[in-house]
């Protein structure tokens, strides 16, 4: 196949071969970031929570006195562990994806010079932590006489397991066991290190810095009631969280029975990136609608250049060219044009990726990412081409003896 | 001549069905998805008290100690209360109001009714007069009534209609947190988007059930909810306990009716932290800020982020539609060339084939729009299935309905001139002859 005559015919056709390779370049530039955005709300939604999410749910109650908060406790815990089903129950301030109660700054030494970072307190009963299902990498987990009773927000002093991402914040390098922590005049002493477990919100917090938690034992008691952890087999969590229903009427009908709070953790999980499943979904539509409008005006353009040149075709067919030539005469010519919007496009594409990470928390555009968009609009042109290259491969010889 | 030119793009459209049914396509997709994207951005961006934000302002003063004090640094979002009180008494503006929301269980008198919660706002009695509240029944309470800490309520429509099935209640008892209350105001339907006196309780499609005064609700100890900001030793905020002295909890705004009170109010809180300085209070020097409610939005970032890019997007998406309309408009003008010839040759000016050639691109540009029109009433229509908390407020009013026919016909018109240029060059002999 011969270039040169293509590219001679191209340049009769500057304007229209402008504005070809124009879209292909505009759809190319917003094909490749919207991908992008695509793989990074994805990449959101599949955060590592680090707990065994189908086998837990969480039961929250508000409403009640907190003068009555040992005694809810007491008579909660005591009908939810009677639920058939159930493997544990447990008092937990937090929950992964859900309530949202230790958020607080850390400092690594007293006088609170040194800020280490804001991080989740997840403070928690007796077994709490072996039900959430965390990994233990390092270090020892709670034993009994860790978990004491407190007066106010949190523990003022207590042996704590923090995640391995938070342990390499805040001593790079350095082993943390031992390690000592402040919250103004509270302290804390590292004793065990954990896989992951992540923050009630992630979502709102930059990359990194997700499962940046610390798990505090206490006794359940004023301060730490109404937010409990229930485990079960993953198929029995459904009907245990709706038999807890009836048992909280039942033994607690003081206290109010939160129903947005008190979910499965799968299903908190669902509805904490709903809305960036929602997003992603229209992002495909816009790829969908973006790849339908290119390849039209491919089928559009390639069209009228065929009925323009049918007594070309018909020359060329009766001095010796195959229906094979003509057919792949289009499909070049729409490679090349293809080929010179990619390269513009993969430009446009950068620079759409250098303006979308000024106004939104976007990493670079990942190099990879063009070559693959490049594949795509290259078959995309190739489909669209197609049709009207048959039509013109089915130009008969005779054309060439007809006026017009 | 209008009449014949449109007569001639109407025939001319005819006659090449499929290509005038991929341009109207494709400016139906472009105008579809920017509308579309376009009508939640002016919704969520959009006003909330058209008559009034410009005279309403929110009042920032800067009560920190001076532990990395950082001299651009902007205040607190909120006031403490101490401070809330003390601008409250000054009584400066023309109207002000110290408010903080939470929520509170209702207990009904119905024994079918069990109890439920729901979202209160703690305010002062200026709130109503101050945001133009309109009321169904009764009023607010009084400033007087509001320091007394009356066991006053004023309840939304929708409680009035769940409790008392939508009869006139003034005068009636609501048990609140274990308190009765007598309802003193219903409101009407009243809903602000944004929620732009508080945005700590997310911004779009928020309305609280029942209002009560700020000083009943300090006495009671009722639950709040919204942000606590504290520094020092601050703390509390929690089952029943106050926050602390440190710590900024409540919004104070004031009405103030001319520019001249604006700058007499902001010189008013200037002298106002120098004071607090002085008595030791306030480490820093005066920093304070009065934004209106367009101002107070703006700096909250009020629009999500979401909804910019999707804009951004949409109109992305639109350039393509158009670069593309360009191009078949080319090809569609081009393949005419014979009888534009013909036409130039039998004495028509360039100028009647360009007005000729924009009529036709026109008429694309109309249909696209009404099919654009109808995707964008699809696509809104997706949008509020979506789960987001702004997704009810998505419709389409009458100025945006004017926007898309507008943008539909500038975007084809404006597509249209390259091509239409294009074909008005053709010189008529040499189109004859090589026919």
């Amino acid at each position: 196949m011969q270039i040169q005559p293509i590219l001679a015919a191209l340049r009769r056709h500057r304007l229209a071969t402008l504005l070809i390779t124009m879209e292909i370049a505009l759809a190319c530039a917003v094909l490749c970031n919207a991908c992008f955005l695509i793989a990074n709300r994805i990449a959101l939604m599949h955060v590592n929570s680090g707990v065994d999410e189908t086998s837990l749910a969480t039961v929250q109650l508000t409403g009640y006195e907190t003068e009555q908060a040992v005694d809810l406790n007491a008579r909660a815990i005591s009908g939810l562990r009677n639920i058939p089903g159930m493997q544990s129950v447990t008092v937990l301030n937090s929950i992964p994806f859900g309530a949202r109660r230790g958020t607080a700054g850390i400092t690594l030494d007293p006088a609170g010079q040194h800020f280490g970072g804001v991080v989740e307190f997840y403070v928690g009963s007796q077994g709490s932590l072996e039900a959430l299902g965390v990994r233990l990498v390092a270090g020892r987990g709670p034993q009994a006489d860790d978990f004491h009773a407190f007066e106010g927000l949190m523990p003022g002093d207590a042996s704590v397991q923090i995640t391995r991402s938070l342990a390499e914040h805040l001593w790079p390098g350095v082993d943390p066991l031992g390690k000592e922590l402040w919250v103004d005049k509270w302290h804390y002493r590292v004793v065990g290190i954990i896989d992951h477990l992540v923050r009630p919100d992630p979502a709102g917090w930059p990359e990194g810095s997700k499962d940046w938690s610390i798990f505090v034992p206490a006794l359940p008691g004023k301060y730490l009631a109404g937010s409990y952890l229930l485990r079960a087999a993953p198929k029995d969590v459904p009907h245990v969280l709706r038999d807890a229903r009836a048992v909280i009427t039942k033994v607690a009908p003081d206290a109010v029975f939160d129903q947005e709070g008190s979910q499965t953790i799968s299903d908190l999980r669902a509805s904490t990136f709903r809305q960036d499943r929602a997003m992603a979904g229209m992002l495909v539509g816009v790829i969908v609608a973006l790849l339908l409008v290119t390849a039209l005006g491919i089928v559009g353009l390639a069209s009228f250049w065929v009925q323009q040149r049918r007594r070309q075709i018909g020359i060329r067919r009766a001095i010796g060219a195959t229906r094979s030539d003509i057919l792949r005469y289009f499909q070049t010519e729409n490679f090349l044009i293809v080929s010179f919007g990619i390269a513009i496009g993969m430009a446009l594409a950068f620079l759409l990726n250098l303006l979308l990470m000024k106004s939104y928390e976007l990493p670079h555009l990942p190099l990879y990412y063009l070559p693959v968009g490049a594949l795509v609009l290259w078959a995309l042109g190739q489909l669209a081409v197609l049709g009207p290259a048959l039509r013109a491969a089915a130009v008969p010889p005779v054309v060439a003896t007809r006026s017009v | 001549m209008f009449g014949y030119y449109l007569d001639l793009a109407l025939r001319s459209l005819r006659r090449n069905k499929m290509l005038t049914a991929l341009m109207v396509l494709a400016i139906a997709l472009g105008i579809g998805a920017s509308m579309t994207a376009l009508t939640v951005l002016h919704v969520l961006s959009g006003d909330p008290l058209p008559d009034k934000s410009g005279s309403l302002y929110y009042v920032q003063v800067d009560p920190q100690d001076i532990k990395g004090i950082d001299p651009d640094k902007e205040p607190p979002y909120q006031v403490t209360l101490i401070d809330g009180l003390n601008l409250l008494r000054a009584a400066r503006a023309d109207h002000q109001a110290l408010m903080t929301g939470g929520s509170v269980p209702v207990q009904p008198d119905q024994s079918s009714l069990d109890p439920f919660y729901v979202e209160a706002r703690y305010t002062t009695a200026d709130f109503f007069p101050m945001f133009d509240v309109p009321f169904l029944y009764g009023q607010g309470w009084t400033a007087t009534e509001g320091e007394a800490k009356a066991r006053d309520i004023v309840i939304a429509k929708s409680l009035n209609d769940k409790l008392f099935s939508g009869a006139n209640s003034v005068g009636r008892t609501l048990r609140l947190a274990g308190v009765s209350f007598r309802v003193v105001g219903v409101l009407d339907s009243w809903q602000p988007n944004p929620h732009f006196y508080d945005l700590n309780t997310g911004s779009y499609a928020y309305g609280e059930d029942v209002f009560l005064p700020l000083q009943t609700m300090l006495q009671l100890r009722l639950d709040r909810g919204g942000s606590t900001d504290c520094w020092g030793n601050g703390g509390g905020g929690a089952s029943g306990i106050l926050p602390s002295d440190t710590c900024v909890w409540l919004q104070f705004w004031a009405q103030l009716d001319s520019p001249a009170k604006v700058t007499a109010y902001r010189d008013f809180l200037v002298h106002y932290s120098l004071d607090q300085k002085a008595l030791g209070r306030f480490q820093r020097s005066p920093n304070v800020r009065l934004r209106n409610v367009m101002q107070w939005l703006d700096y909250n970032m009020v629009v999500p982020g979401d909804v910019r890019l999707q804009t951004w997007l949409a109109f992305g998406f639109l350039l393509v539609c158009l670069v593309n309309t360009v191009g078949l408009m080319l090809a569609k003008f081009m393949r005419r060339a014979g009888e534009l010839g013909v036409r130039r040759a039998l004495g028509a000016s360039r100028r009647a084939l360009f007005a000729q050639l924009l009529i036709e691109s026109g008429v694309v540009g109309l249909v696209g729009g009404v099919g654009g029109l109808l995707l964008a009433m699809f696509g809104l229509w997706l949008v509020r299935q979506r789960p987001s908390d702004y997704a009810v407020l998505a419709h389409l009013d009458l100025s945006m309905l004017f926007t898309t026919f507008v943008l539909a016909l500038c975007a084809t018109l404006l597509a249209g001139l390259l091509p239409a240029w294009r074909a008005c060059q053709i010189a008529p002999a040499l189109q004859l002859k090589s026919n």
